[in-house]
């Protein structure tokens, strides 16, 4: 898969501390990429790099194999983090007028936008003012006005905040949809439910470096602990003394007859062997194993990269 | 270069079709219209008769003070005691008393006016004017000289000034031309300044700016911004002028015409009709003057510098507004930055009062020199005939001082208005400066 955007060691300093140490990344095109990271690790500098708000003081950007420069720019859909509107101008009117600034003229703009209102049933905003919507109302315009220039990438920065579970859906379903039409979307968050439903690939940004990237199945993948859970009806003593050697018990809950192990696997050993050392002894009701959640894999990363450091 | 436009035409457009952008626009002419008519009728409406008891004691004064629309002259012989009274009971404004001393020297010190209410500058001169040039008749009198034949031979100097090419000048027109071209150029730069700043202030708070940013260069959102409101503000001038002319013609044919009917009307009553006649002629011929005095100013040069020093001077300053507005999270927080620029505007303003004493000393020329002062000292000087090669390198500073402002403004404006949260002072802003 060939990469819409690749960043080769981009530094970035401020004044006071380096907000992006060397950092290198591939973004496939045609995928959702979630952009990890806890605050203040440096994914809001690389994407106003990406955005070319501010420049790198090292390193380079292709897009789409060439330098990343401002004929980009029409190309790229953005919503902030930090977003908002004219309070006092009317919504149709800003939005043309953002829709311009991306190099829409103004039927097209006109005629986008038209589609855009219809399909989320808003065109009674039209002549209403920002400061008469609430913010979730707002945050559906923003949303919007990034992608309605048809952009090829889209960077996205924490876009479900401020929506109700309806909307978040209604967005949700928006991705998936522009997803499947071809467009590489950048997803920047810390709602880690929405990487595990949109992803399909990641990068874990912490203190200026990354730690982790690649496709979201390998991630999680490399990150199996070989744990699984195990429902069972029998004797606890006999179910531990089978663990003897080669399994590790983490926990054992009995909720009435059925006892919920969870065990993990140790020396290599595989799950037929795990099973076949527990047959003689207990009734299996349940074996499953425990796939890590996108949750466990940031903060054991996260965790992981501190104590090295 | 096409974004750009589109700002511009935005920032124009949403505060050209602002309400309070058309109300400013007909109300400032008429308020200005207003004040006119306004001084024009108050003047015309003190017209109480003040009386003044005047208690001669040995009647140099006698039959001789004269009254005007105003002050009327009352003769008493009564006793003074009693005379107070009367000033008491109010019926009379004051009493002025010239007490029983026949040596002039020495009475010159002794006159007194008694009254309730501090008697104004004018009915204090004009007292004594009257009481003066009665005592001088009587010293030029006692030594042999004919009061008559002095007033006679009295000469009246009245210089022209010219200039080189002895075309007539007049410093009153030229003073006038320069302050209220140094007058406009003050305010615009404060009112369109401001504008910018919160305009500016608006775009960070509202978090619009990043979406913008997103599209179009930082820089080019301020320029854009920056150039759209110089644009609104050159509308609202040439509208207001349009309208103000407009205004105060109507304005005072209308009062002139109720004057002279006035005069016409009150002509039969006292009689002095040749001494009315006289004034509407004078009038008309000052009026005239006056024309003649503007005829003379270097009309199109000034109007063409007015110009330049107009838009040099908003756009030095508009600049410096944006980068505050951008550094600032809060409107309370802009004024620790305001102080620096307000400074030299306040300062050519005093300034400007002295530099019309002195246009050509070295403060002039410095002031005018200056990009940050040049704007409005230089619109003051320039009546004055300012040499040309002080007015090349002061509009070349004057461009190069924007051109650098902006730069300066464009390096805070970038980092400032991504930046939320943070108390910005001095020291961070110089970081932002060198930065990059």
């Amino acid at each position: 898969m060939s990469s819409i955007l690749s960043i080769q060691k981009v530094v970035k300093r401020y004044a006071q501390h380096t907000a992006l140490n060397g950092v290198s990344l591939e973004i496939p095109t045609g995928s959702v990429f979630g952009l990890l990271g806890p605050n203040g690790a440096g994914k809001t500098s690389l994407i106003r790099i990406i955005t070319q708000i501010t420049a790198p003081d090292e390193g380079k950007i292709l897009f789409n194999g060439m330098p990343l420069s401002t004929l980009h720019i029409n190309e790229m859909g953005y919503l902030p983090e930090e977003r908002g509107l004219y309070k006092k101008m009317e919504i149709g009117e800003q939005a043309v007028y953002l829709a311009k600034l991306k190099g829409l003229n103004s039927n097209e703009a006109n005629k986008q936008l038209k589609y855009w209102f219809e399909k989320f049933e808003i065109q009674s905003w039209w002549n209403k003012k920002v400061e008469d919507l609430s913010k979730g109302m707002a945050q559906k315009v923003q949303f919007i006005i990034t992608i309605l220039h048809q952009p090829k990438f889209i960077i996205l920065d924490e876009p479900f905040t401020g929506f109700d579970p309806i909307n978040a859906e209604l967005i949700k379903n928006e991705l998936l949809e522009l997803k499947k039409s071809g467009t590489t979307i950048v997803l920047s968050t810390h709602r880690m439910e929405s990487v595990e439903e949109l992803c399909t690939h990641i990068a874990l940004i912490n203190k200026s470096n990354v730690i982790l990237e690649g496709d979201i199945h390998q991630v999680k993948n490399s990150n199996r602990s070989h744990t699984y859970e195990i429902k069972y009806k029998g004797n606890v003593i006999s179910f531990t003394t089978a663990l003897w050697s080669g399994y590790e018990l983490i926990s054992n809950a009995s909720m009435g007859e059925i006892n919920i192990a969870k065990v993990k696997l140790l020396h290599g050993n595989n799950t037929n062997q795990l099973l076949q050392t527990l047959l003689p002894h207990v009734e299996i009701e349940s074996f499953t194993e425990l796939i890590p959640s996108m949750s466990d894999i940031f903060i054991k990363t996260i965790e992981q990269s501190s104590s090295i450091k | 270069m096409n974004k750009i436009l589109l700002i511009i035409q935005r920032e124009y457009l949403s505060r050209v079709k602002k309400k309070s952008f058309i109300i400013m626009t007909f109300l400032g002419p008429i308020l200005m219209g207003g004040v006119l008519a306004g001084s024009i009728y108050f003047s015309t409406l003190d017209n109480e008769v003040r009386k003044i008891l005047v208690k001669d004691e040995i009647g140099i004064t006698r039959g001789k003070l004269k009254d005007d629309k105003n002050i009327k002259f009352i003769m008493t012989e009564g006793d003074l005691e009693m005379v107070k009274k009367d000033v008491i009971k109010n019926e009379y404004y004051g009493l002025l008393y010239i007490p029983p001393i026949s040596d002039p020297k020495v009475l010159q010190d002794k006159i007194q006016f008694l009254s309730k209410q501090q008697p104004s500058l004018t009915m204090l001169s004009k007292m004594t004017n009257e009481i003066e040039r009665e005592l001088n008749n009587q010293l030029y009198l006692s030594e042999g000289i004919d009061p008559e034949k002095l007033k006679r031979i009295k000469s009246n100097v009245n210089i022209q000034t010219r200039n080189l090419e002895n075309k007539e000048t007049s410093s009153e027109a030229t003073t006038a031309v320069g302050f209220v071209g140094g007058l406009l150029i003050y305010l615009f730069i404060f009112l369109y300044g401001a504008q910018v700043m919160r305009g500016v202030m608006e775009e960070k708070m509202s978090r619009i700016v990043e979406v913008i940013v997103s599209s179009v260069k930082p820089f080019e959102l301020m320029l854009g911004k920056i150039i759209g409101i110089a644009m609104v503000g050159l509308t609202q001038f040439i509208l207001w002028i349009g309208l103000t002319f407009g205004v105060t013609t109507v304005v005072s044919s209308i009062m002139m015409k109720d004057k002279i009917d006035q005069v016409t009307r009150t002509v039969p009553m006292n009689g002095a009709l040749d001494a009315n006649i006289d004034d509407v002629v004078k009038k008309n011929t000052s009026e005239d003057k006056i024309d003649k005095m503007l005829a003379n100013i270097p009309v199109t040069k000034v109007l063409i510098c007015f110009l330049i020093y107009f838009l040099g001077g908003y756009l030095l300053y508009g600049a410096l507004f944006a980068a505050i507005g951008a550094a600032v999270d809060s409107e309370t927080d802009t004024q620790q930055f305001m102080i620096p620029i307000t400074i030299p505007l306040i300062l050519s303003y005093i300034v400007s009062a002295n530099i019309i004493n002195n246009p050509h000393g070295p403060l002039a020329f410095w002031f005018s020199i200056i990009p940050f002062t040049s704007p409005i000292v230089m619109m003051v000087r320039l009546p004055f005939e300012v040499p040309v090669w002080q007015i090349a390198l002061s509009i070349s500073l004057l461009i190069i001082g924007f051109i650098f402002t902006t730069w300066l403004a464009g390096k805070i404006y970038r980092t400032g208005v991504l930046m939320y949260g943070k108390k910005v002072n001095y020291k961070e802003l110089w970081k932002w400066i060198k930065y990059s």
